[in-house]
């Protein structure tokens, strides 16, 4: 067993293991920093496989964005867990065999009598000047542009959605209008009185 | 070395817990948004080995814009429970029958 075979099993193994634990611990802030855990090994893995632009990525976008937002949100909540766990010993069997049986799927499918060595060859090694972000530049902003740029519409309407959904009125704060204040004329504010000259006394 | 298999059946292990813990958690949303998460780590890890083996990186762009979308998701799918618990003071699947489907 090389030193990159043996990189590979401790990467899969912290990986399975966290994602079991994703979906098995009772407390849900220990569930999304243990798939915390899962990207990052994830990560590792994609940097075996020389993608290292998509391996930053997840770093940088999911630890970094989108399980921050899972943690907030799940801190923000006030939740009791114990009834969110009924049904779980119930659900025990019927969730390990449906899931054994994709397993035992998908390894028919793709096990190394298909997918081995001797069917997919090993790609040899990029040389030392590869870069992996050149690569997927060239092809992002000439073939794919258009989908690029759906894709930046994509993530505008998700923040004016997210944006959109949770934003609300609520009237029992104080709060000034700028507009008003600014609109505000002189003859609002001050009242001209006319009246006589009084004697002086 | 690693073969192509050993990279697959990975992503088909994570794909089946993910799809356990959609069974395990049917009581609580942020579990379930967290088990589609894994899902989509799943279907990523496949497309990056097959644009690894095949040598073809149209794959890694492909998983470039699934990550796109999933943080959308997840952006959106959070604001819908934070609505939703503001509104009904839970996220128990089980209470949120309004609409007796």
């Amino acid at each position: 067993m090389d030193f990159e075979r043996f990189i590979f099993y401790v990467f899969a193994a912290i990986l399975i293991f966290a994602a079991a634990r994703v979906i098995t611990v009772r407390n849900p802030v220990h569930a999304a920093l243990h798939l915390v855990l899962a990207f990052f090994t994830c990560s590792a893995l994609w940097l075996l496989l020389e993608a290292e632009f998509l391996a930053i990525t997840l770093v940088l976008v999911y630890v970094g964005a989108v399980m921050v937002l899972f943690l907030f949100v799940v801190m923000m909540l006030d939740i009791n867990t114990s009834p969110l766990r009924e049904g779980f010993i119930r659900y025990l069997p019927v969730g390990l065999g449906v899931a054994a049986l994709i397993v035992m799927e998908m390894y028919l499918v793709v096990r190394a009598r298909n997918f081995g060595v001797d069917s997919m060859s090993i790609p040899a090694r990029h040389p030392e000047g590869y870069s992996n972000v050149r690569e997927i530049g060239s092809v992002l902003y000439t073939d794919y542009v258009y989908p690029f740029e759906i894709a930046s519409v994509i993530l505008l309407v998700a923040i004016i959605a997210a944006i959109a959904l949770t934003m609300r009125k609520r009237p029992e704060t104080k709060s000034q209008n700028p507009a008003e204040q600014v609109a505000v004329k002189a003859a609002d504010r001050v009242r001209v009185v006319q009246m006589k000259a009084e004697e002086k006394q | 070395m690693i073969a192509l298999s050993d990279y697959l059946i990975l992503a088909a292990i994570l794909f089946g817990l993910s799809v356990a813990g959609i069974f395990l958690n049917r009581k609580n949303v942020i579990i379930l948004l967290m088990a589609i998460e894994l899902m989509l780590l799943a279907v990523n890890i496949n497309f990056i080995a097959f644009s690894y083996f095949m040598g073809d990186i149209a794959g890694q762009i492909f998983v470039f814009f699934i990550l796109t979308v999933a943080a959308a998701e997840a952006a959106i799918g959070l604001a819908i429970l934070v609505v939703l618990f503001r509104n009904r003071q839970t996220i128990n699947v089980q209470d949120l029958d309004t609409l007796k489907g």
